[in-house]
Order: C-alpha cells, then structure tokens, then sequence
C-alpha cells in the first residue's frame, strides 16, 4: 500500500519517518520524497498490515496521510495502448497484455513521468 | 510456379469468396503449406501500421469569399497553414505548432479535431489585389465545409525504423519519447511484422497508384516518400487521401514532450498473393526485420549505432545494451497497426475494397543523404563588415585623425599602392603619437604586425584570433592580401546574440 505524505514546512527538520519506523517496527520504503522551502511530498510504500498503523503515527505528528488508490488515470478514450509509458516507468507500473497496455495503480509513485511522456496526452495524476 | 492474376483476386473479392488473412498469419500458412501451397490458399494480405507520421498534412480549399481574398497567412485554430498556394487554398501541416497554445496543440490536433466533427475558427490575411480585394476575414469552419480536404503526405509508413536509447547523464525528450538517461530505456517505432513496406521490400505490388487504407479512407500511393531508402531497408511512401472519409479512430494527434505536435496515423496495404515471391516477402516474421539501435544521447546527424535488434526483441520489452538490460517499449501501436490488419480484412471479405494494379513502379534506388550545409558555420564573408576605409603609409597622421573621426570606427588598415595589407593604425595609435608630441607620417607609427583573417575561413578562426591577441578588430583579406573588409568583435557577439 502506498501513502502519500504532506508534510509542513515546520516538522521537515524532525526526523519522521526514523521515528515512525522505530515505533511502529514496518519496513516502510521511500519510493519518492520531494521536499521545498514551502512543503514536503513522500511517497512511502507500506505493508498493508501496518498500514493504519503507519497512518496513525504519522497523523499524530502533524502529517497529513492519503492513501494512494489510484495514483494515476487514463483516459480511455485518448489511449491507443502505443506503449510509450511502459519503459519510462520506474516503477513498472505499465506493461503490455497482448498489446494492450495495463496498468497496475499499485505500484505508482505519482513521479509524472509518464504524464508528459504520453504522446495522446492521456494520463493524469491524482493529486490529493 | 504458383501464380494468379490481380483480375482473378478482384473477382473473388466481388463474389466473397477471397481467402484473406493479416500479415501475422501469413507466416505460419507459408510454413504449414509451401510457398506454392500458399499461393493457392491464400488471395491476399492484409498489413497496417499505427504511429507517428510526422511528414503529414492536408489540403484545404476554402471556397471563395465575397469580396474575394487571396490569402497569404491563415490560421486555422492559431495553427499557421501554408497559403502560398492559389487564393483559398491553404496546406496544412502536422508538425505546426499553435500560436498561442504551443506545441500541446498543432496542425495534427486541427486535422483530428476537424474529422471529430468539431468546428475550427479561421483567420484569412489577404495581399489585397483588383482581384482579390479583401484583406482579412473570420470565419468558422467545419469539415464539411471545405470543398476539398485533400491529405498529402511526403513521407509515411516507413519500412522500419531504428530504435533509439540515451548514453548521456539526463533525461531527452525526443520525437522517440522520453529517453532515460544512461540507457535507461529503449523506444522503438514500427509494426514490424505487420508493416505495409516489409512485407513487400522489393515492390513486386506496392507501386505508383496502389490503392490503400488510409486511416479508414480509401487512398492511394503517390509513390516513393521523401527519403525514401529503400536500398538500405528504408524505404517510404507518399500517399494521398480524402480526409472527409478519415475517421479520428486511425487519425489521432500526438504531442511529444519538448518536441511538438505530430500526427499517428493507420494505414493499411492488402497485398494479393499472386505469385510465390510475394507469398514469401508476405511471410516476414519480426525476428527478419533488424534495426539499429541508436543512441540520442549524442546531439549529432550521424548518431552512433549500440547495436541491431530485431522487432521481436524489441517487443519482448528487455534487450541487453553494453552488459545492461534496458528495458524497450513501443512508440507506435501494435494494437491498432492490426486494428488497421483486420479492418482491412473484413473490408476485402466484403468486397468492399478492390486491389488495384500500380501504374508505375517504385524507384528502388532513393536517397536520403545529409544535408549539403554550405552555411554550417558562417564564414567571415558572411558576418564581416565590407564598409572598410584604408588608407596609405605616407598619408600625415592629422589625416588619418580625420578619417577616424568622420568615419566613426577606430581601426585603419594601411595598404601599399596595389592595395595589399601593410599594418594597422588604432585611434589609440594616433592618441600616443600626439601625445608624445610625434605629428608624422602613418607609416612611423603603424602596427606592422598585424593580424588578419580570410573571408573564407570559418568565423571560429577570427574569434580564437581575437581572444588570443587580446584584439578587437583586424582587417579581412582576400586570397593576394588585399583589404576587402573588416571584422570586429561586434559582428561575432551579434552573430551569438542572434542564435539564442
């Protein structure tokens, strides 16, 4: 399961996320973090039976946590399964099945790059 | 050998009775039956192709308005359509960008939006002439309201095309996708064993005149594409259609991040089987088909090739580049290239697509050379200024003061009788001989070291010469030596100004 993280510019400094590991004891990865003077933005995949417990912790902190569903969309119609997203996944969210191209949400870490590498220009981000 | 005429397909093709299968089938009925049992089963061969076509566009006829304008730049929904062409006639190109939208809309986007049955907004400028007097007009069009929507394409359907991967340390965004740096992915382009000029290489039917699908209408080859190489495996096509039977499923804009608009467009070429040659080209599998890999990471014409891959590597998704496996995808859509294949079956099965004989046949020697760059880098003729005053060494200094002055330039080349480079005198020169109290001749203080530079050489030469000598300016000279002009580092720092 993977949760998107909000983080506010004041508790960037504090170290989050070692903190929720050490209490809640879940392999958490860091898939993406973004972080500026004005906001911070981490992907973190988590096993899904620590999942509210992770949630819960960060939530305690100050963080706001979305779990990400459906990170990406596509618009069905705009699609012509050329593949262009497939490779440039890195997370390999896209592959072909029997030439049509599927795509597993689950391992979307909301990166974008597949937005502007769409030549039909039909993928989206789910910005929560 | 096997063999049946095109009369004896069509007339299969009337009654129903045609056997038809894609070019995907095709090779295993060829390994299951001989080429001349093949002959025998199977009338024709339907292939397709879906992807980016750049080289594409359209003719538009607009009609006349009253009071008539010829029409010298025309914008069809801020895209620029050429109108060099008659008074109403306008050519539209898939690559234009928009003028206010930029490269997320260009010709490609007017084209679908128009087979979309949307309305377009048209600008007209006229020259204004007796004839055609109006200057500007507005109006709003759709499809069916142009008298001709005539789509022309210098180059489609590409025999194959190579395959392109990234060597350099960031991310390209190119006509071929996203380019991930340090190989990390691999695009490739083409429907391998479905591709229309793959399965007839050596045009044993494809030709002048051939009767094909083109994005749901039925168009026609005008011949050989432009870069059309087919001696080298490349070989492309022109072809023409009537957009207004074009149907936005097998017609769909494209926009590639940071390059611009293009256009993917389906076309498909029943080839029939009247001999064992065209049943064995037909028989092509992916693995037959090779291209280069090319890598884009260097920004140059002549790309280095990492290696050469068949389609059926590159359509398993991993091929291993240098020691890594990369990972390939697609550009163009396998999926659709045989939506184009089995469309185009039916359509046989129907009878609702005839083959047709070529009126001429496809050169099979073409050309796709570079560029003859006369201008690849500019030459100092081409940048220098020719405004050039010189003067003799045994003219006072006052009057080359003088010259300086009204002259506004603070270099003089000083030249012997017949005109050949002697030395230079600066307004600084002249400075430091008055202030030394020295009032001579030029010839006592010039600079008879002088720097200079050919009118044939590359501009490079005279910035290194600049930079070198801590100069800003010196005389150009042609092949005897004779003065014909200056340059100054001015014209090299406008030269660079204007390439940004």
């Amino acid at each position: 399961m993977k949760l998107m993280l909000h983080v506010a510019p004041g508790i960037v400094r504090y170290p989050l996320i070692a903190s929720v590991i050490l209490e809640t004891g879940a392999l958490v990865n860091i898939e993406r973090a973004s972080i500026d003077a004005v906001s911070g933005e981490i992907v973190l995949e988590v096993p899904a039976d620590k999942c509210s417990m992770v949630k819960d912790a960060f939530e305690r902190r100050g963080v706001k946590v979305v779990p990400l569903e459906i990170p990406v969309i596509r618009d069905e119609n705009e699609c012509v399964h050329c593949g262009a997203c497939v490779s440039i996944c890195p997370t390999g969210t896209f592959r072909f099945e029997d030439w049509l191209v599927v795509a597993d949400s689950g391992k979307c870490i909301q990166c974008g790059a597949c937005v502007v590498g769409c030549p039909q220009r039909a993928l989206k981000l789910v910005l929560k | 050998m096997q063999e049946k005429s095109l009369a004896e397909i069509n007339e299969r093709i009337r009654d129903g009775s045609a056997r038809v299968v894609t070019a995907e089938e095709m090779p295993d009925i060829v390994d299951d039956l001989g080429l001349a049992g093949a002959v025998r089963e199977v009338d024709v061969v339907t292939t397709g192709t879906f992807g980016a076509m750049c080289s594409s566009g359209v003719f538009l006829n607009l009609g006349h308005s009253d009071p008539p304008i010829k029409i010298s730049k025309a914008l069809l929904n801020r895209v620029e359509a050429y109108g060099g062409v008659a008074a109403v006639d306008l050519f539209l190109g898939a690559t234009q960008p928009s003028e206010d939208r930029g490269m997320e809309y260009g010709g490609a986007h007017v084209m679908e939006d128009l087979i979309s049955g949307k309305q377009i907004e048209v600008e007209a400028y006229g020259v204004g002439t007796d004839c055609y007097p109006q200057m500007e007009l507005q109006t709003s069009l759709r499809l069916e309201d142009f008298n001709q929507a005539t789509m022309v394409n210098p180059r489609n359907a590409y025999q194959r095309y190579n395959a392109a991967t990234n060597s350099s340390d960031r991310t390209m965004h190119t006509y071929m996708g996203t380019l991930l740096p340090r190989y990390g992915n691999i695009h490739y382009s083409g429907a391998g064993v479905l591709s229309p000029l793959s399965n007839d290489p050596n045009f044993n039917y494809i030709g002048v005149g051939t009767r094909i699908f083109l994005a749901g209408a039925q168009g026609y080859v005008m011949g050989s594409g432009t870069q059309h190489n087919p001696q080298n495996g490349f070989a492309t096509l022109m072809v023409t259609g009537d957009m207004k039977k074009m149907s936005n499923r097998f017609l769909r804009a494209a926009t590639f991040h940071k390059y611009g608009p293009s256009l993917y467009l389906g076309i498909g070429i029943p080839i029939p089987i009247l001999n064992e040659k065209l049943a064995k080209s037909t028989a092509v599998r992916d693995r037959d088909i090779s291209v280069p890999v090319m890598d884009y990471g260097v920004a140059r014409r002549d790309r280095p090739s990492l290696k050469v891959a068949s389609y059926e590597e590159l359509k398993s998704g991993m091929i291993e580049i240098n020691g890594k496996e990369v990972s390939t995808s697609s550009l163009s859509s396998f999926h659709v290239a045989r939506e184009v294949a089995h469309t185009l079956k039916q359509q046989v099965e129907k009878g609702e697509f005839l083959l047709s004989s070529a009126v001429g046949d496809l050169s099979r020697v073409g050309s796709s050379r570079p560029m003859k760059q006369t201008k690849e880098s500019p030459n100092v003729l081409d940048v220098m200024s020719r405004d050039v005053v010189t003067v003799h060494e045994d003219i006072r200094v006052e009057e080359a003061a003088r010259l300086i002055v009204s002259g506004s330039f603070d270099h003089l080349p000083v030249v012997s009788r017949s005109g050949r480079l002697m030395g230079i005198i600066t307004a600084w020169d002249i400075s430091k001989a008055v202030a030394g109290g020295k009032s001579s001749r030029v010839g006592d203080i010039m600079t008879r070291r002088v720097y200079s530079v050919r009118a044939d050489e590359p501009i490079e030469l005279a910035a290194r010469t600049f930079d070198m000598h801590s100069i800003s300016a010196m005389p150009v000279v042609d092949r005897d030596d004779k003065v014909i002009g200056m340059i100054t580092s001015n014209h090299l720092s406008r030269l660079l100004a204007r390439r940004r």
